[in-house]
C-alpha cells in the first residue's frame, strides 16, 4: 500500500507587496514503504517548499491546495492539532543546514530525547536509553550523547540530526540537502547511513538535492523539479540514459563527471517568475529544443514509459520536433 | 556575443538587503513607519519652535510681567513662574539651550565614540584592546559624581555641561560601532578590497562607513534623547549655568522654590513634559531606524507553532 | 592540455609553511603552556606555467584555502618562498607588494558576499583601477570596464554597468568579480571554491569561461576546490592535499584514473558519479580528518590509511615519482 501519496500539490506565498508566488504547481508522487526517492532540481523549483508542505511547516503567508495522504490520512487538510500527531512519529524531517542548527547549550542526547517527549513516544529513562540506541544507530557511540553539540565534528552533527529525525520511528523520513555543506568523504558516510537505514528499518526516503550524482547513487526513482513543477520521473537509470525531458538531459550534461570526456555545458537563462502566470512550458526560454507549441500550450505530466512520466511535447511529436525524441 | 542573459528574470530576493545600493533607505524607513513619522515631525516641531524663538515667544523670558506663581490664564496660557516670567515664553526660550546641549552633546559623543568604535573595530589587537579599556573605564565612571565635580572645580557653564553630557555617552556608541565594525571587516568584500591591495583609509571610507552610516545614524538619534535627559537631570541639579534658560532649569528653579507646595503645577509639569515629549520623539524615531536594521529575516519557513496552512479547496488553477 | 612547460613557471611556491597562533589566553601564558598553532600548511610546493590550470583539492582542514591566502598574502607564511615571474613575494612589506598585488588577483567563494551591496558594477570594476592608478581619465577606465565585461560574457555592458550586485543572479555576480579580478590584467587568478554556491545549470558557464581565459590570455589559474569531478575536468593538472601536505599530484587525467596514494583512491572512490550504473567500490574512510593542531607521527594519514602498514607510523614520506608516468608524484612509501 502506499506510504505516502502527494496529489496534486499547489503552495502559493503571498508577496510584500500584494502579489503571490505560486511556488508549487501541481506536484504528485508515492511513496512505497522502503523506497528512497529523490527529489531534484535547483535553487527556487520549489523542492523544499514541497517538503515541508508535506510535514505541515509553511508559514502564515502560505496557502496550500491538494492532498498529502499518509497511510490513507490527508495530513494537509488538517488543522494544526490533527496534523501535530503525525509529525515526527509518521514522517519527519532533516532539515537543510540541520547540523547548524542543534541547540549549542543542551548535549545531543537531550535533544534527541527531546521529541520523543513532546509526542509521548518515550519518556525518561527509557526515553534516554532509545536516545542512546539511536546515536548507536547512526554510528555513534551512545556516551558521546552527553556531549554537546560544537563538541561534534560536521559529519557527527549531521549524523545526530539524523538520530533526532529518527526518535519517534516515523516511516517516512525527508531529508533536505543532507549531505551539501559537507566533504566528499564524509558525505559518503553519511549516505551509506542512510541507505542502511532505509533498509534495516524499512524507512521510506525522500531526498532533496540539487545535487544529481548523489541522487544517482542513493535512490532508486526521482523526481525532476523546475519552475514548481514535476517535469520528469522515473527510475535514475532511464533518467540518466534516456531522459525523456530538455531539463533533465541538460542537467546532466552540466554535471561533469570524473571520467566524463565529453563537454560540460551550461544551460542559459535562469527560472521563470513565479509570481506571474506562466504561459506555455516554463522551461521553453532556455530549452534547446522548444518549438512553436511550447510558447502556448502547457505540457501536462503524462506516462512516458514503464513507471516514467514527463512533461514535454517533444514526446508526443517525435516527428515534428525533428530530431529524435 | 550576444548572451540571451534573461536580467528582466533574473532571481530577486523578495526582500533586497536594506544596504544594498538604495539611497533613499532613510526617508524609507521614514515613510513606511507611522512611529517614526510622528517622532520625526515631533521632534522638527521643537526645533522649528527654538529656531524662531524671539519671533514666537508672547514675552521675553526674563522680564516679569505679573506676580509670581500667577495661574494659567487666557494671556499667559501656562501662568507665571517664581519670578513673575511668562512660563509660555521661558519653555520656547528653554527649548533652544536644550537642544543645542543634546545635539552638541551627542555631536561630540558621536565623533569620539565613533571613531573609536571604527579603529577598535577595524585594527583589532592591541589597539583594540588598548581603546576598550579606555572604554571601560569611562563606562565605570558615576555620572552625577563627575558632573558634580566638573560644576565645582570648573564652575557651571554650559560648555561643560556639554563636556561632562558627552563624556558619558561615547562610551556606548563606541562599544555599539565597533561591533558593527568588525562583522563588516569580515565580509568578503573587505577582504578583496584587502587583496586587491587599497589602502586601510579606502576601505574605512567606502565599505566599512557606509555600512555603519545608518546604525551611526539610530544611535545618534537614541543619544540625542539621553543628553537632552541628562542636561535636564543635571539642570535641575543645580550643575548647569543658573543664568541659562533651559527645561531643566527652569524645573530647577521652579522646585527650590517650591512651585509644589504652592500648588502652582505649570510651573513643573509642561517644562517636563517638553522633555518627555522630545526624548519620545526621538526613541520612536531612532527606534524605527534601528528595527528596519535589524536583518530582515526572510519569511519564517519552518514555523509549525501558530503558522498553519490553510486548505483552499478547489483554489488556483490548474 | 597545455604542453609541458619549458617556460619558467609564472608561479612557483616552495616549501610554503603557514600556521595559525592559536591564542593561549592569560592563563595559559602564565602556566607557560607550549604556544599551540593550527598547522595549516606544512611544507607545499607547486608550480603554475603560464596559461595553466592547476586545480588544488581535498577536503576541509587540509589547508588549500590557506595556500591560497598565503599566495596573495592575506594570511603570511611562517616560511617558505613565493615567487612570481622569479620574484619572491614572501619578504616584502605589504606596501611594497600592492604593486604586486596586480598581477594575482582572487576570486572567493561566494558570490552574495564578494561584491560590496552598495556599489554598482561599474564602481566594482573600477575600484581597482583607481587603487592602482590604471586607465588614465574616466573615458580609459569606462573603456577598460566594458572590455573586462566583455570578457566575461556580460554583454551588452551598458545593461550591466550601472547595476547593483542584488539585482544580478548569482552567476553574474560572480561574472562581476571575475571581470573586477581581469581589469588589472593578472597573471594569476586564484580561485577559491568559484562554482560551489552556484547552481548547478550556472557552473558549467562560470568553468568554461575561466578555462577559456586561461588558454586565450596569458592567464594561469590555481583553482582551489573539493569537487574531483570538477577538477578532473576543467584543469591541467590536479594536486590533492591531506592535512597541510600534497599527498598526490599529476595530470589531471593521470591521477583520476591511476590515483597512486590511497587517500587519493579512497577519495576518487567516493565521488558519487552521474551514471546510476556506475556503482564503483567505495573506500569509505572511517572518521574525519585529524586535527591540524596535532597532525599524527610519521605519515600523516596512516591513521585512516587502509593499507598501513608499521614503517608508516614513523616514516614521513616525501613526495616520490611514480614509476612510468610522466610529472606524476605521491607521497607514499608504497610508490616506487
Amino acid at each position: 500500500m502506499t506510504l505516502l501519496e502527494v496529489r496534486d500539490l499547489h503552495v502559493w506565498f503571498d508577496l510584500p507587496d500584494g502579489g503571490r508566488l505560486h511556488a508549487v504547481r501541481g506536484v504528485s508522487f508515492e511513496l512505497e514503504a522502503g523506497e528512497r526517492v529523490g527529489l531534484v532540481g535547483e535553487s527556487g523549483c520549489g523542492k523544499t517548499t514541497t517538503i515541508l508542505a508535506m510535514l505541515g511547516l509553511l508559514p502564515a503567508s502560505a496557502t496550500v491546495a491538494g492532498a498529502v495522504l499518509l497511510d490513507g490520512t490527508n495530513v494537509l487538510a488538517a488543522d494544526e492539532d490533527e496534523t501535530r500527531p503525525h509529525r515526527w512519529t509518521d514522517i519527519s524531517m532533516v532539515f537543510q543546514g540541520a547540523m547548524n542548527a542543534l541547540n549549542p547549550v543542551k548535549t545531543v542526547q537531550s535533544q534527541i530525547v527531546e521529541p520523543m517527549a513532546l509526542h509521548g513516544t518515550a519518556f525518561g529513562a527509557e526515553a534516554k536509553a532509545k536516545a542512546g540506541e539511536l546515536l548507536e544507530l547512526v554510528g555513534i557511540s551512545a556516551a558521546a550523547g552527553a556531549r554537546y553539540p560544537h563538541e561534534f565534528s560536521g559529519g557527527m552533527r549531521q549524523r545526530a540530526a539524523l538520530a533526532m529525525a529518527l526518535a519517534c520511528d516515523p516511516k517516512v523520513l525527508l531529508a533536505d540537502e543532507p549531505t551539501t555543506a559537507l566533504d566528499v568523504m564524509v558525505q559518503a558516510q553519511i549516505l551509506e547511513l542512510m541507505l542502511r537505514l532505509t533498509r534495516e528499518l524499512g524507512l521510506a526516503l525522500v531526498l532533496v538535492t540539487h545535487d544529481l550524482p548523489v541522487v544517482a547513487q542513493v535512490c532508486e526513482r526521482a523526481a525532476v523539479m523546475y519552475a514548481g513543477e514535476i517535469v520528469e520521473a522515473g527510475r535514475l537509470d532511464d533518467l540518466f540514459h534516456e531522459p525523456k525531458h530538455p531539463y533533465t538531459r541538460m542537467l546532466f550534461a552540466a554535471t561533469p563527471d570524473l571520467y566524463g570526456e565529453g563537454e560540460v555545458l551550461s544551460i542559459p537563462g535562469a527560472p521563470p517568475r513565479l509570481d506571474r502566470d506562466l504561459v506555455g512550458c516554463p522551461f521553453r526560454a532556455r530549452c534547446d529544443r522548444a518549438f512553436d507549441r511550447c510558447k502556448v500550450e502547457s505540457p501536462l505530466l503524462v506516462p512516458v514509459g514503464d513507471g516514467r512520466v514527463a512533461a514535454c511535447h517533444l514526446n508526443d511529436e517525435p516527428v515534428a520536433a525533428g530530431a529524435d525524441a | 556575443m550576444i548572451r540571451q542573459d534573461t536580467l528582466s528574470e533574473a532571481p530577486e530576493d523578495l526582500q533586497p538587503d536594506l544596504a544594498g545600493g538604495q539611497r533613499n533607505w532613510l526617508r524609507k524607513v521614514i515613510a513606511d513607519s507611522t512611529q517614526a513619522k510622528v517622532g520625526l515631525i515631533v521632534l522638527l516641531i521643537f526645533v522649528v519652535i527654538s529656531i524662531f524663538a524671539p519671533l514666537i515667544a508672547p514675552f521675553d523670558p526674563r522680564q516679569q510681567v505679573g506676580p509670581v506663581y500667577a495661574p494659567p490664564s487666557l494671556q499667559h496660557p501656562l501662568g507665571l513662574d517664581d519670578g513673575g516670567v511668562d512660563m509660555l515664553s521661558l519653555l520656547i526660550y528653554g527649548g533652544r539651550i536644550s537642544l543645542i546641549v543634546g545635539f552638541a552633546a551627542t555631536l561630540i559623543a558621536m565623533v569620539i565614540g565613533g571613531g573609536i568604535g571604527i579603529f577598535s573595530g577595524y585594527y583589532g589587537g592591541r589597539t583594540d584592546q588598548a581603546l576598550m579599556r579606555t572604554t571601560d573605564y569611562f563606562l565605570v565612571i558615576p555620572d552625577l559624581p563627575l558632573a558634580i565635580i566638573v560644576a565645582a572645580v570648573w564652575g557651571p557653564s554650559l560648555q561643560h555641561l556639554i563636556f561632562v553630557i558627552a563624556l558619558l555617552l561615547w562610551t556606548t556608541t563606541a562599544r555599539i560601532i565597533r561591533a558593527q565594525v568588525k562583522s563588516v571587516r569580515e565580509r568578503v568584500y573587505v577582504k578583496r578590497a584587502r587583496s586587491l591591495g587599497a589602502s586601510d583609509f579606502r576601505i574605512i571610507t567606502r565599505h566599512v562607513l557606509p555600512q555603519i552610516g545608518p546604525l551611526l545614524i539610530a544611535n545618534t538619534v537614541l543619544t540625542i534623547a539621553v543628553a537632552i535627559f541628562d542636561e535636564t537631570a543635571l539642570a535641575f541639579l543645580g550643575l548647569a549655568d543658573p543664568t541659562s534658560i533651559t527645561w531643566g532649569t527652569t524645573i530647577e528653579f521652579s522646585f527650590l522654590r517650591t512651585a509644589i507646595s504652592s500648588g502652582a503645577w505649570w510651573a513643573v509639569i509642561p517644562a517636563g513634559l517638553c522633555v518627555a515629549l522630545v526624548i519620545m520623539a526621538c526613541f520612536w524615531l531612532g527606534q524605527a531606524i534601528e528595527d528596519a536594521l535589524n536583518p530582515r529575516l526572510k519569511v519564517s519557513y519552518v514555523s509549525p507553532r501558530g503558522f498553519r496552512c490553510r486548505a483552499v479547496p478547489g483554489a488556483g488553477d490548474a | 592540455m597545455s604542453a609541458v612547460a619549458t617556460d619558467p613557471p609564472v608561479l612557483e611556491v616552495r616549501d610554503l609553511v603557514t600556521r595559525y597562533p592559536i591564542r593561549r589566553g592569560v592563563l595559559g601564558t602564565l602556566r607557560r603552556e607550549p604556544q599551540q598553532a593550527v598547522h595549516a600548511v606544512e611544507g607545499v610546493s607547486l608550480s603554475l606555467g603560464a596559461g595553466e590550470m592547476l586545480a588544488l583539492v581535498g577536503e576541509s582542514g587540509c589547508g588549500k584555502t590557506t595556500v591560497a591566502q598565503s599566495i596573495i598574502r592575506l594570511v603570511d607564511p611562517v616560511s617558505g618562498t613565493i615567487e612570481l615571474d622569479g620574484r619572491d613575494l614572501t619578504g616584502l612589506s605589504q606596501r611594497a607588494l600592492r604593486p604586486i598585488r596586480r598581477s594575482v588577483q582572487m576570486i572567493y567563494q561566494d558570490p552574495y558576499e564578494s561584491l560590496d551591496p552598495r556599489l554598482r558594477v561599474r564602481q566594482a570594476i573600477e575600484e581597482p583601477l583607481v587603487i592602482h592608478h590604471v586607465g588614465g581619465d574616466r573615458t580609459e577606465r569606462r573603456r577598460l570596464i566594458e572590455e573586462a565585461l566583455a570578457r566575461v560574457e556580460l554583454t551588452p555592458p551598458s545593461m550591466f554597468l550601472e547595476r547593483f550586485p542584488h539585482e544580478l543572479s548569482g552567476g553574474q555576480r560572480q561574472r562581476v568579480a571575475i571581470a573586477a579580478s581581469l581589469v588589472l590584467d593578472p597573471k594569476v587568478l586564484v580561485a577559491d571554491e568559484p562554482v560551489s554556491m552556484l547552481d548547478v545549470s550556472v557552473r558549467a558557464g562560470v568553468l568554461r569561461l575561466l578555462d577559456g581565459l586561461r588558454r586565450s590570455g596569458n592567464l594561469s589559474v590555481l583553482m582551489i576546490t573539493h569537487d574531483l569531478s570538477t577538477a578532473a575536468h576543467f584543469a591541467d593538472r590536479i594536486a590533492v592535499m591531506y592535512l597541510g601536505r600534497i599527498v598526490e599530484e599529476g595530470p589531471a587525467r593521470q591521477v583520476v584514473r591511476d590515483p597512486q596514494h590511497p587517500y587519493t583512491k579512497a577519495l576518487l572512490s567516493v565521488v558519487p558519479k552521474r551514471d546510476p550504473r556506475e556503482r564503483s567500490e567505495l573506500q569509505i574512510l572511517t572518521g574525519e580528518p585529524p586535527n591540524p593542531v596535532e597532525p599524527p607521527s610519521g605519515c600523516r594519514f596512516h591513521p585512516r590509511c587502509p593499507v598501513a602498514l608499521d614503517r608508516c607510523r614513523t616514516e614521513d614520506p616525501a613526495l616520490r615519482d611514480v614509476p612510468g608516468a610522466d610529472e606524476h608524484r605521491a607521497a607514499c612509501v608504497l610508490v616506487g
